[in-house]
């Protein structure tokens, strides 16, 4: 079957969670991932959502955080401060999933501002709840479509942190979580050298040329000397995906009615 | 408590320049509420919810605010919440200042004031750059017992938390089901609660860990079906995902705003007319 870069991206961000992870997920590319993960090769793969929805499993995925289907299919539903508190400062978060407007070479992420933050030429959603989980989660993966303008030498502003200077700082401040180990792109994936930290390209997708990645790059973009070549998506992966998609594209273009008293 | 309409409830409790919070994660957002203070023309006030969603989108543009604080302004899953952003980054209609925290902090500032303490701790400390700009409000320190690195968070209390809930009991008590999100701790951090509900009922029928917020603890009970719409009311009505992709075209230009608030929130009498405005009741 024929496929998208978008499409590959998201079933190679997927085949990143191992079976019985327990996963804090976001909106939009992380949740296509997960649940794509748990209906395919993951399938006891847990995942928790912000608005304390744990061990959730979407027919369709959520637009909002918050989406009654999340709650629905839980195993339980517990307060937000809890799920910050107990779950993921206390940590019992294996994989985080993260997204951002700008991503520097060692995985930090704004989510904040572009320009100064007090007279913003464009102001972001913020934070969320991306700093405790790029802190606390033991391992983050990243998924991010490549574009100069979001892969920068240099972050406007620092909203959560990466791998920070990189050469080990991270470790060297005893941050609970390891920080980023992959950062899936729709050119191929990245991930951090052992000793700077600095996410280089390791595999690429078919069809796509080294050269390519690093002219969509922000930064002086490092491959290693034989970056490997990612499979392909399975029909299988596809056909999952795309009746995910289709299934979310009807649910949430639904009407709903009240019926009031 | 009394059980009240909710222009009354609104009237009593909330005034110009205090602090307000709206509260409910993406469920039970209190819309009817929120337009009723647009209604009542309040002006001035100092607006906290840790998301502050289409609500605030509408209350911030319609100008009853000049402050925030939250942890997350976005449409969920659509893109920007355009009013918020006209006016932190032009001023329009008020200027607008922020108090920005991220999620963990504004759920620990909330656990905090629910108890009365003057601070929460987190553990750690953020190498990010929001640091910088929350003077008086978060600060780095060692634990007192190991010297191991925390954060201390100041508590957030709100002068008035208004939430929507599917039942309150003819005593007060109020029933939340679902998604609570961090209203229960808002509501007991809160110098007064005001509750909006799906229904007023003679027996709240919850088992004994229910999430109930006990009738000593609310100021006031109005019954408002529909009245988190275009949020939702678990057991009672989904979250209209399609209200909020329309959203981000009503709420891009000012002029555009400008004429759906006066159609759908100040040209209307209550919540009731505005659902059926929308054509949305069954």
């Amino acid at each position: 079957m024929s496929y998208t870069l978008d499409e590959m991206m998201t079933v190679a961000a997927a085949r990143q969670l191992k079976d019985g992870a327990v996963c804090f997920v976001g909106i939009g590319l992380p949740s296509a991932a997960c649940v794509l993960a748990s209906r395919t090769h993951a399938p006891n793969l847990v995942l928790i959502y912000e608005s304390g929805t744990v061990e959730t499993a979407p027919e369709v995925l959520p637009l909002s955080i918050g989406d009654g289907e999340l709650a629905a299919t839980a195993t339980s539903v517990v307060p937000l401060p809890e799920i910050f508190s107990h779950y993921l400062q206390g940590g019992r978060i294996d994989v985080g999933f993260l997204g951002a407007a700008q991503i520097d070479r060692f995985g930090n992420l704004n989510s904040t501002v572009i320009g100064p933050y007090d007279a913003p030429k464009t102001r972001l959603p913020g934070a969320g709840g991306a700093p405790e989980i790029a802190t606390h989660a033991k391992e983050i993966l990243i998924v991010m479509r490549m574009t100069k303008r979001g892969f920068v030498d240099s972050l406007a502003f620092r909203t959560s942190s990466g791998h920070l200077a990189g050469n080990g700082e991270r470790k060297a401040k005893a941050y609970p979580g390891h920080g980023p180990q992959a950062l899936v792109t729709d050119f191929g994936i990245l991930r951090p050298d052992p000793e700077s930290d600095e996410l280089v390209l390791t595999e690429l997708f078919e069809g796509v040329s080294a050269a390519d990645a690093v002219a969509a790059c922000g930064w002086p973009l490092r491959v290693v000397d034989s970056p490997t070549r990612v499979v392909p998506p399975s029909d299988t992966e596809l056909e999952t995906l795309r009746a995910l998609n289709a299934r979310t594209k009807a649910a949430h273009a639904a009407k709903v009615t009240l019926s009031l008293n | 408590m009394a059980l009240m309409s909710l222009p009354e409830a609104i009237r009593l409790h909330v005034k110009d320049g205090m602090s307000v919070a709206l509260e409910g994660f993406t469920h039970l957002i209190p819309f009817a509420a929120g337009h009723e203070i647009i209604r009542q023309g309040i002006r001035g006030l100092h607006l906290i919810r840790m998301t502050p969603d289409l609500i605030y989108d509408q209350m911030i543009g319609a100008g009853v605010a000049d402050r925030l604080t939250f942890s997350w302004g976005g449409n969920p899953g659509v893109g920007s919440l355009h009013r918020l952003r006209d006016a932190v980054e032009n001023g329009w209609p008020v200027k607008l200042e922020t108090f920005e925290h991220s999620h963990g902090e504004m759920a620990a500032a909330y656990t905090a004031g629910a108890a009365r303490l003057p601070f929460a701790v987190m553990k750690g400390h953020s190498d990010n750059d929001l640091a910088a700009h929350q003077s008086g409000r978060t600060t780095k320190m060692d634990c007192p017992f190991t010297g191991a690195p925390v954060t201390a968070v100041r508590a957030v209390n709100p002068d008035v938390t208004i939430l929507h809930a599917q039942k309150a009991d003819r005593a007060g008590n109020v029933l939340i089901e679902g998604i609570v999100g961090a209203v229960k701790e808002a509501a007991f951090a809160a110098g007064k609660v005001i509750a909006t509900v799906e229904q007023v009922v003679d027996d709240l029928g919850a088992e004994k860990n229910a999430v109930i917020l006990p009738h000593f603890l609310v100021s006031a009970v109005a019954c408002v079906p529909g009245g988190a719409y275009p949020s939702y009311a678990m057991g009672h009505y989904d979250r209209d995902n399609s209200f909020y992709i329309a959203w981000d075209d009503i709420a891009r230009d000012r002029d555009g705003f400008t004429g759906w608030i006066a159609d759908h929130v100040t040209g209307v009498a209550d919540h009731r007319t505005f659902l059926e405005k929308l054509g949305v009741v069954a």
